[in-house]
């Protein structure tokens, strides 16, 4: 691979990569994207319809909006690389990220946009069990459910949305949920309470899973009480949130506790100059598309003028 | 070739598709070990590791064979295994199923995943 410098780099994809990506491509800034091995897209992949993604008055499929925005990012000169960044070297004037196959290349500036990957329970069997019964993917392996009774756990909107999508396919479907009411938005909790499929497990979490080949059932707990029920669920998918993908960044980009990455305020810029960080690897308040695609784009300007600065010097 | 998100997992070249029908054939009686790709179109992990395996398939043919089973289309062979999420990849040798990979991974998992076979 060449030893020129980029303008700048952007790892990771999704609205917000995508976005810096078209921004940065227009300003001419020839940005190479590397939009991930086999995450490229962002979580918007593993849905089905957004609704409320603004300019979609009848919705939009979450993989055919992330294909138009890629599409459109590619139109005004991105290089889309398909693979991950395993390594990266951010201090510095000159940045050096590694990817999936060893190969090394140089920016003045770096974007971050890697996101977040879904949380784990943690518990006993997990790991196990997992592609056995349990899984993070309604619309990955809500087919293999058909008439069976399962659960899923959590209670925000991408809980409900699973929940939701998957009474297409399961007889029952049973909301574990830490709490006493649904996080989820106003509608889609609505949504959740009429659809007859749907019951609710409240102030539960779940403590055991159970099954040797396969998932058999689970054991959830009462927060409050401390009572144990069984529930026997043959499919239990996992929606408690997302931690931010930071792993890389960690003893360069100043993090917060939870492992977001900083930035300044009314800013994209982190503690590092030259590198921009957006998207959901930032954001842990709002984490929607459309604040993702925001500050994606607001890091792409931010990298710009920091790059129209280095050249003033 | 401009690739687009759903063009990257349709390439097909170094691997080909098996059927319920031709998976006795194809599969169990195979003399090398073959990996069978248990996907589906509506499956976007699935369609992600698509190109990869095709470039695993093209580099390593001689020593293991790639066949994409499509679930909507064989759903025999994938109850008959047990599949319930996908992806799978199921490594046959001589009729039995020698490993097991769930889930989309790199290229680099994958190959050291595969180490043995190729």
């Amino acid at each position: 691979m060449s030893q020129d410098i980029n303008d700048v780099i952007i790892i990771g994809s999704g609205p917000a990569g995508y976005t810096a990506a078209i921004y940065a491509a227009r300003a001419q800034l020839k940005p190479i994207v590397f939009e991930g091995a086999v995450t490229a897209g962002g979580a918007l992949m593993n849905t089905t319809e957004v609704e409320n993604f603004p300019g979609f008055p009848e919705g939009v499929m979450g993989p055919a909006l992330m294909e138009n925005m890629r599409a459109q990012a590619v139109k005004f000169g991105a290089n889309l690389i398909t693979d991950d960044v395993t390594k990266a070297d951010l201090a510095g004037d000159v940045k050096t990220v590694v990817d999936g196959e060893g190969r090394e290349y140089k920016a003045h500036s770096i974007i971050l946009a890697t996101g977040s990957s879904y949380r784990e329970l943690g518990i006993e069997n997990e790991k196990r069990l997992s592609g056995h019964g349990v899984s993070w993917c309604a619309t990955c392996d809500g087919f293999f459910f058909r008439d069976q009774d399962i659960a899923v756990v959590g209670g925000g909107d991408s809980a409900v949305e699973e929940a939701t999508f998957l009474t297409r396919f399961a007889r029952s479907v049973t909301m574990i949920h830490r709490r006493g009411e649904l996080r989820a938005s106003k509608i889609m909790a609505e949504r959740a309470h009429n659809d007859p499929k749907i019951n609710f497990a409240w102030n539960s979490e779940v403590t055991e899973l159970h099954g040797e080949a396969k998932l058999s059932g689970v054991t959830i707990r009462d927060i409050n009480t401390g009572d144990t029920r069984e529930l026997s669920v043959t499919g239990l998918f996992v929606a408690i949130g997302h931690d931010p993908r930071s792993e890389l960044l960690k003893g360069q980009v100043d993090l917060d506790p939870a492992g977001y990455v900083l930035t300044g305020a009314g800013t994209t810029a982190t503690n590092l100059s030259g590198v921009f960080a957006c998207g959901d690897l930032v954001d842990h308040t709002y984490r929607q598309a459309i604040t993702a695609a925001g500050t994606g784009c607001s890091a792409a300007l931010d990298a710009e003028r920091f790059l129209s600065n280095l050249q003033t010097k | 070739m401009l690739k687009t998100l759903a063009t990257i997992g349709v390439m097909m070249g170094a691997t080909a598709a098996v059927t319920d029908a031709s998976f006795a054939n194809d599969v169990l009686m195979s003399d090398k070990p073959v990996l069978v790709d248990f996907w589906a179109e509506w499956c976007g992990p699935c369609k992600m590791i698509g190109p990869i395996l095709e470039e695993i398939a093209a580099a390593h043919g001689d020593k293991l064979t790639i066949l994409k089973l499509n679930v909507d289309e064989n759903p025999a062979t994938a109850a008959n295994y047990g599949v319930t999420s996908i992806p799978t990849m199921n490594v046959y040798q001589n009729g039995e199923i020698v490993k097991q990979i769930i889930g989309a991974k790199p290229k680099a998992a994958l190959l050291s995943d595969l180490a043995e076979f190729i």
